[in-house]
């Protein structure tokens, strides 16, 4: 097979990373190449936060260029716009239904850019829109929402075959398993 | 077993199989996790954090003369403070292996400068490897322990970035315990005096052409066949990023030991293929050594030496090819900065300094560089670290000598004071300039993510331990006006500032409290009170004059519609500086 690749983005502090660690440890038991990458400067600030997984047969490069993603699940709104140009052409888009504003936006300096979410679901001809808040509530911890997406990424590409709850158990805090199964299984169906 | 790895935790269990028994670092973005990493193995590896990358290699080269297979790590703009023992220990050679990383920052994501470390090897004259992945990583430190033993020479490791934090598969193996060797008291190895040196110099040369026939022939420098149209020489990530590129359409020379270089490998592989590139990420420190042996090649005519190196600039560079990508509109987008977090102990300090005038503020290494940033901007110079201290120093004394009555206040980390701030105010206080220090004591490293350092009374493999008084270092150190203060009551810093600035003699203000992040201790708790409240926005008393908002914390937030500032309580951690802040006290703290 070809390498795919996958792009997750949002803000520190929204559990990017641990989507994508879960997601990589899933990849590598069944057995591809694969190859992690994040880029976060000084997250912990309040930074914008990416992380790139590629598996296949071989990876070589850790890392993502412009339109090169198979697939781009963002956490939040308008990092999913800034991140849009390192989607293939024909690659497939999903979109947490959320804003965080930053510093500027904050402060009063700027206003969220508006249709940011029109534009990318007309540029993207799949692109598949969550209210990844909404069902994270449901379930019961809003924390869970990174889980929820990461279950619709799971879905879209294909990867239900392999045994994620597993690697759900061996990779987060005993109290929140069961919590990060049932957002992962709320997350597949909405796919 | 196989696991997944970055290729700091690669490194990491590359010391511990290697049989390495001592390891030392100072905490630097993007090296950090590998010592993090090295001091879980407990039983079989002593690993410490060094107020300094000199101390941590001295540390280090102690431990390897008296037998041990040592480590030491460090970011890139360490190296240049290790560089003093670096030079000479190359010089006397080591008794058990030695092994250093210096982990590089192509892109300068945290970094002052963006340096390309290989020509410390050059420089230095030691054997330097370059892994490409984590797998490559883990197997090297074994590969370069051996190689210092047996060629008396320091081995240098560089990473760089995408190196360091991506992950790939590493295949885990048995550790290998090597009895410590025998140290024998040997002056003409250990001892760099003049008419020693000589004699090493001469044994540095001979060492340098062992090592270049040992890279010619060693297994690490290897030639991929394909078609010879086109030879490729590359190491490192750019390799990856080089096969990405070009898969198996072209030959290539993939170099994991890089210095020296294995010329005679390069020499028969130049000669096989029509053209050849070199593609290497920042300086051009092989195509430079390739084309003095008057050998043909392209290599940084197409690949830039500024920035990171990706598959797609080396795509359009030397295949004239791009991927089709979505247009965006980039005008749409507000940038996400990085600012002080909410209940940051910092913050008041910089919201008072911001409003004195006819100041300079000399910064330093540290999340607080963020006090340049607005809305505060209350710094003026971010040089390296331990430099507030001393810049500072230099600049009230021309300032004083030329009768002005600009006042200098340095601002420094307490981490950064242990590392090279105090050889700085030693210097204030022994020559007599009037500084105002402040040392911000938030009792951690906090950015590069919380590692212990002598204030914490605690090591790197989380033991008790002594907890050096800043204080007591400070009177020591023979400054005499020294205040410490609680830096989240602005009345406090405000009073502070006011002694100090008024004094003829320097001084030292330590703001003491921990940083927001920060777990606190037992010991904490009882100091500083176990967690905090919340504060919020009495709406019907706020006038909407946004003076919160002026103190930069990302839990304030302005509401344009009702024109009234908003706290986002799940941020909020109740410090109250906001409150202090606001002109008709609109912001009160709730249980
Ligand atoms: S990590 Fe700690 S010291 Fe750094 S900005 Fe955040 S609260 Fe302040
Ligand atoms: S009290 Fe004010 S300044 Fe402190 S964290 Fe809360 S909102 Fe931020
Ligand atoms: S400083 Fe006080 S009055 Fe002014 S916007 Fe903030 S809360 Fe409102």
């Amino acid at each position: 097979m070809d390498t795919k690749s996958i792009l997750l983005v949002g803000v520190g502090g929204q559990g990017t990373i641990l989507a994508s660690k879960i997601l990589t440890t899933g990849l590598m038991n069944a057995d591809y190449d694969v190859k992690m990458s994040e880029i976060h400067g000084m997250s912990q600030r309040g930074g914008s936060v990416s992380t790139q997984v590629r598996y296949g047969k071989k990876v070589y490069s850790p890392i993502i260029g412009l339109g090169e993603a198979d697939i781009l699940v963002s956490f939040e709104e308008m990092e999913c716009y800034r991140y849009l140009r390192y989607l293939k052409k024909d690659g497939n888009v999903i979109l947490n239904d959320y804003q965080m504003p930053s510093a500027p936006i904050l402060s009063g300096k700027a206003e969220y850019p508006e249709g940011l979410k029109e534009e990318i679901v007309k540029k993207v001809d799949n692109s598949l829109v969550i209210d990844a808040a909404k069902i994270a509530k449901e379930i019961g911890n809003i924390k869970t929402m990174n889980i929820v997406l990461l279950g619709a990424l799971i879905k879209s590409m294909k990867l239900d075959f392999i045994d994620w709850e597993d690697v759900i158990r061996n990779n987060v805090k005993e109290k929140f398993i069961d919590i990060n199964i049932k957002a992962l299984k709320r997350g597949m169906e909405v796919v | 077993m196989k696991k997944l790895m970055t290729g700091n935790e690669a490194i990491a269990r590359g010391v511990y199989e290697a049989g390495i028994t001592f390891a030392a670092a100072y905490p630097g973005t993007p090296s950090t996790e590998i010592l993090e990493n090295v001091a879980l193995y407990k039983d079989d590896i002593v690993a410490e954090w060094a107020p300094n990358e000199k101390v941590a290699f001295e540390s280090a080269l102690g431990a390897s003369i008296a037998g041990a297979r040592t480590f030491a790590s460090m970011k890139q703009v360490g190296v240049n403070v290790a560089a003093d023992p670096m030079f000479s220990f190359s010089y006397t050679g080591v008794n058990g292996g030695f092994v250093m990383v210096s982990a590089d920052e192509p892109g300068i994501h945290s970094s002052q400068t963006e340096q390309d470390n290989r020509y410390y090897a050059k420089f230095a004259k030691l054997a330097m490897l370059e892994p490409s992945d984590s797998g490559e990583a883990k197997e090297m430190v074994k590969e370069a322990v051996k190689i210092s033993e047996e060629f008396d020479t320091i081995a240098l490791i560089r990473m760089t970035t995408r190196v360091c934090h991506s992950k790939s598969i590493v295949e885990l193996n048995e550790r290998c315990n090597v009895p410590l060797k025998n140290y024998t008291k040997n002056i003409n190895k250990y001892a760099t005096m003049p008419a020693i040196s000589m004699k090493l110099r001469v044994k540095v040369e001979d060492r340098m052409k062992k090592l270049e026939k040992f890279s010619n022939e060693t297994p690490l420098n290897y030639i991929e066949w394909n078609d010879k149209k086109i030879g490729v020489i590359s190491s490192g990530v750019a390799y990856q990023y080089a096969k990405e590129v070009f898969g198996d359409t072209v030959s290539y020379l993939k170099l994991g030991f890089t210095y020296p270089l294995p010329m005679d490998k390069i020499k028969s592989f130049a000669d096989e293929v029509d053209t050849l590139y070199v593609i290497e990420e920042l300086e051009p420190f092989i195509e430079e050594q390739i084309k003095a042996n008057g050998i043909d090649c392209i290599g940084k005519d197409k690949i830039p030496n500024v920035g990171e190196l990706n598959p797609h600039i080396i795509r359009k560079n030397i295949l004239d090819k791009e991927n089709d990508s979505l247009d965006t509109d980039a005008n749409k987008l507000i940038p996400r900065p990085p600012t002080l977090c909410a209940g940051c102990p910092h913050r008041g300090v910089f919201y008072e300094l911001g409003k004195r005038k006819n100041i300079m503020v000399t910064g330093d290494i540290g999340c607080y560089g963020l006090g340049a940033l607005p809305p505060l901007s209350s710094v003026d110079t971010i040089i390296c670290m331990g430099a507030s201290v001393s810049a500072g120093h230099g600049a009230a004394k021309v300032y004083r000598n030329n009768n002005s009555d600009k006042k200098v206040v340095s601002v420094i980390g307490d981490s950064t004071f242990f590392h090279s701030g105090m050889t700085g105010l030693l210097d204030v206080a022994y020559n007599q300039s009037n500084t105002v220090t402040i040392i911000l004591d938030n009792r951690i490293t906090g950015m590069t993510g919380h590692q212990d350092h002598p204030g914490t009374g605690i090591t790197a493999q989380g033991q008790e331990t002594l907890e050096a008084d800043i204080e007591v270092i400070v009177k020591a150190l023979g400054i005499r006006n020294v205040k410490t203060i609680n830096p989240l009551r602005l009345n406090e810093m405000k009073e502070a500032l006011d002694w100090a600035l008024d004094l003829n003699e320097p001084s030292v203000i330590i703001t003491r409290w921990p940083c927001a992040l920060k777990r606190r201790t037992e010991k904490e708790k009882n100091e500083f009170g176990s967690r905090f409240d919340i504060c919020k926005v009495n709406e019907s008393i706020c006038i909407g004059c946004k003076k919160c908002l002026s103190t930069g914390c990302p839990a304030l937030s302005f509401n344009l519609e009702d024109k009234k500032a908003v706290i986002n309580e799940n941020m909020c951690l109740g410090c109250e500086i906001c409150s202090q802040v606001c002109p008709v006290n609109a912001i009160d703290t709730i249980k």
